[in-house]
């Protein structure tokens, strides 16, 4: 008897999970740049680039997830 | 345009790869890619760009008009916000390469949210795939033209104590000459690609609900509302995007141009 039953691609859950990470990271760099300007305001133009460059790096791990939850799509039967 | 899902009463609900592949709009037979919508966007966005530029400066004047105004401070921003900013001094010679570069990529992103055309050519990822690869030559090639074969040493070995090398060489080589072409292009793509999928999950859901009980008729609405909404995040998500694609492209030149460790 099944009790419960999953049928699909497990892609849908495999990107939820690969998305705590980067979810996490990108919440680090952006409370790191607000944190920093509310200290030293001036330095809010200095660290701009920085912290698109780290909000970048960071993020590509989630679109890794999207692009290769299309590319490997373990369906459960 | 062009055909494209114009027919949503029995769209599938589930949107998937296919939806990228818009139909052929040319006379050479329906399987034939030779021109299709993606095609068309992308000749559409260069010659935008082009003519533009070149109208906008046809009669420079000293008291600029709204067009030299407007493309003025696009190259403006470029040069010194991205390019003097990320490189330095030297980085204005760069400038013209990187504003080609921010312009094509933020028209490119564009078309995704303009109505009826709403598909980016940057979706496939062959177009990131040699916007990256460009960058990549450029960086190396300047790496080696600054620091000749020592290059290899200045980008691959880093400061650090003999035993750990070993283990850092193959890391760094990894993340310079791998990782960097792979993440822009991948970055770019998937935002666009990510994006789009999410218009059509709520366009498409919209239909599907209110094809599948009447009742959810105003979640559909819902819906819809989403997706209006999501058009504005995604042209936050595009602007960005050409940005962080541009500021990549300085801060990898200003990698290869840098002085010794």
């Amino acid at each position: 008897m099944n009790v419960a039953e999953v049928v699909g691609s497990t892609a849908a859950i495999g990107y939820g999970l690969a998305a705590i990470g980067p979810g996490i990271g990108v919440g680090l760099v952006f409370a790191a740049y607000i944190q920093s300007t509310a200290r030293q305001p001036e330095a809010a133009r200095i660290t701009q680039p920085f912290m698109w460059i780290g909000f970048a790096v960071v993020e590509v791990l989630a679109l890794l997830g999207i692009a290769f939850g299309f590319i490997w799509q373990g369906t459960i039967p | 345009m062009t055909g494209q899902t114009i027919v949503l009463a029995d769209t599938p609900f589930p949107p998937t790869v296919e939806d990228f592949y818009p139909p052929s709009i040319a006379p050479w037979g329906e399987q034939s890619y030779w021109f299709t919508k993606i095609t068309l966007l992308v000749w559409l966005s260069v010659a935008i760009l082009i003519i533009y530029f070149l109208v906008s400066y046809r009669k420079p004047q000293l008291v600029p008009t709204k067009k030299q105004w407007l493309a003025e401070s696009i190259y403006g921003f470029v040069r010194n916000n991205i390019a003097v900013d990320m490189i330095g001094r030297e980085g204005v010679r760069f400038a013209p390469y990187l504003a080609s570069l921010f312009c094509f990529i933020f028209v490119m992103n564009l078309w995704g949210i303009i109505p009826f055309f709403q598909i980016s050519p940057n979706s496939h990822i062959a177009f990131p795939i040699v916007l990256a690869l460009i960058s990549w030559v450029l960086f190396i090639y300047l790496g080696f033209k600054k620091h000749g074969a020592g290059y290899l040493k200045f980008a691959l070995v880093p400061p650090a104590p003999w035993f750990i090398l070993p283990i850092l060489v193959p890391i760094e080589f990894f993340s310079n000459f791998i990782v960097r072409p792979f993440s822009l292009a991948v970055r770019l793509f998937a935002n666009m690609f990510a994006g789009h999928m999410l218009l059509l999950v709520f366009t498409l859901g919209g239909f599907a609900m209110i094809n599948s009980n009447v009742l959810l008729a105003p979640i559909s609405i819902l819906s819809w509302a989403m997706t209006i909404a999501l058009t504005f995040l995604d042209f936050a998500v595009i602007a960005l995007q050409a940005y962080v694609f541009t500021v990549l492209t300085a801060s990898y030149i200003q990698g290869s141009l840098a002085e010794g460790h």
